[in-house]
């Protein structure tokens, strides 16, 4: 029976290098995927390629690639990413590039693009936006970048032409592990119970380490093994569609029933509806079973079908956040911090400057969960608190405002307030809206060296 | 008893919405979760955090719960001005419920 094996090698775009290079070499895989496009990060590098058009890619490719290339090249392993952000064929190139230094001869490299309907907003000015009341014209001079959530045809075009590695931009992210499957098996819409499982196990391997173990372990409670040297996932699939989850044998974490349950449910809302480009997946009669040690194998997803239309994903400049923090400690700490928040406050309004949010945080007492269920979860002592302040302001001008006052706190504000900082971050929001399928149609560059 | 002692829990996010599961150690108790961890017990608990409805999904399959909380994440992941913006860590919370 044919079995395929992909691996999970990254979860963020900051993620760790080395549990990939550990999977690449010891895992028996065939694919590796890196999940590594957060919903901001698009708008961050089609900013950067505004400036410069050979960029627009994953600030971190560069570093990612350079480690992995060569072993997935020796092993035979080919690599699935969408780190090309709003530029795959600048990535692709990139990764070219990494390639020849490294001496690798006949990788074959594709750029899959098509995900952006910027030039064509306008169109969809009368959209409804999907978070909050509005049309997507009403922010046409904030609008920074906007992508559709591809599905898997463009990456399964490049793998029927021989690609190595293929660099998407936006596309969802159980596409990266569910492309290949459907190339490898030739499953369509018409085998709903494979594809099913495809979603569920790209679901899965996305965020890397949190199926494996990390994200999971809490002393006393949850026990995980060697945290430190957290071995990636990595899925068997068999042309049933059936899947075992595992991890390379030596490495840390632990992969259990539990920990596949956890992540089966992470950012996903109704269970019998996970829409995606591909399909609409059904989670509910999903089944894991622990086979061995490590192993679990899946089973009961399906697949319930498409929906009309894809989802598109626009980043505008929203505003700016100011974040000013100062400690304060002994057995009156959080009156003092209270006084120094209300002080901040007052002294905005008394400097005239123009915000339209704020929140004051106690860091050690109700940052986290506001004050009725801080109360409830805590036994009335601190030794030390951290006052928080964040204030959104539409221009940096004000922002600065903001800041000098955090700075002030220190001579001006209760004794003993130390450690003060500030921070200003320019905020790149994310709304969506729909668009027929119709209108966004994958394209495949290639590229060997 | 708090749900701590028998149960394991996850918080997603996606947006303004924040996602909280509720998985039994043992799938004997699964019944009795769903009977007495309601959406509107949820909503109370975080009455101070989200600002919107609270929906529970009941995943047989699995034998977990789901709670779906809109508007709980201070306007979403990406502008809240909140510490936790992805309010990871609410599920710490929830397992702190009272049965």
């Amino acid at each position: 029976m044919k079995k395929i094996r992909i691996g999970g090698g990254a979860g963020f775009a900051g993620d760790r290098v080395d549990p990939a290079v550990t999977l690449i070499e010891r895992g028996k895989l065939d694919y590796i995927i890196f999940e590594c496009l957060a919903e901001r990060t698009i708008g961050l590098a089609r900013q950067e390629m505004l400036k410069d058009p050979g960029k627009g890619y994953s600030r971190l490719l560069e570093y990612r690639l350079s480690q992995v290339l060569k072993p997935a090249w020796e092993h035979g392993v080919k690599i699935i990413t969408n780190m090309g952000a709003v530029n795959p064929r600048a990535a692709a190139a990139k990764a070219a590039e990494i390639a020849r230094g490294l001496g690798i001869t006949g990788m074959k490299f594709a750029a899959v693009t098509g995900d952006s309907v910027y030039e064509s907003l306008p169109q969809y000015a009368d959209e409804p936006i999907l978070e909050f009341e509005g049309r997507v014209g009403q922010w046409t001079d904030r609008i920074v970048s906007a992508n559709a959530y591809m599905g898997a045809e463009g990456i399964i075009e490049a793998l029927e032409n021989g690609a190595d590695v293929v660099i998407t931009g936006r596309v969802a992210d159980p596409t990266l592990t569910l492309a290949p499957l459907c190339h490898e098996y030739g499953w369509t819409l018409d085998n709903p119970e494979q594809l099913g499982q495809c979603v569920l196990a790209g679901h899965l391997l996305e965020c890397g380490g949190q199926v494996t173990g990390g994200y999971y372990a809490d002393p006393g409670y949850k026990e995980v093994p060697d945290l430190d040297n957290l071995g990636f996932p990595l899925v068997e699939f068999d042309e049933t569609g059936r899947f075992t989850l595992t991890k390379v044998e030596g490495t840390g974490g632990l992969v259990s029933v539990d920990t596949c349950k956890e992540q089966m449910l992470y950012e996903i809302h109704n269970p019998a509806a996970y829409l995606t480009p591909d399909c609409i997946a059904d989670f509910t009669g999903v089944r894991f079973t622990q086979e061995g040690e490590n192993r679990v194998s899946a089973w009961g997803a399906v697949s319930r079908g498409l929906t009309e239309k894809l989802k598109v994903n626009v980043c505008y400049r929203d505003s700016f956040i100011t974040d000013c923090e100062i400690s304060y400690g002994g057995c009156n700490a959080l009156e003092r911090a209270r006084l120094a928040g209300e002080m901040f406050l007052k002294r905005l309004d008394r400097l005239g400057v123009a915000y339209s949010e704020t929140r004051v945080d106690y860091i050690g007492y109700n940052s986290l969960y506001r004050d009725r269920l801080a109360q409830a979860l805590s036994d009335g002592r601190w030794g030390e608190i951290r006052l928080h302040v964040a204030v959104r302001t539409d221009d940096r001008e004000n922002a600065v405002k903001v800041s000098n006052e955090g700075d002030s706190i220190y001579t001006n504000g209760p004794a003993g307030g130390g450690g003060a900082t500030m921070r200003i971050s320019e905020i790149i929001s994310v709304f969506s809206f729909f668009v027929p399928r119709g209108a966004v149609r994958a394209q495949v560059a290639y590229l060997t060296v | 008893m708090k749900l701590k002692e028998i149960c394991h829990s996850r918080t997603g996010d996606k947006g303004d919405i924040s996602n909280i599961s509720l998985i039994p150690w043992d799938e004997a108790d699964y019944p009795m979760l769903k009977e007495k961890v309601t959406a509107q017990r949820v909503k109370e608990y975080f009455s101070e955090i989200c600002k919107g409805t609270v929906t529970r999904y009941e995943v047989d399959g699995i034998c977990a719960l789901n709670f779906v909380m809109e508007r709980a994440l201070g306007g979403g992941v990406l502008r809240s001005l909140a510490m936790d913006k992805h309010g990871k860590a609410l599920s710490s919370a929830l397992l702190e419920m009272d049965l």
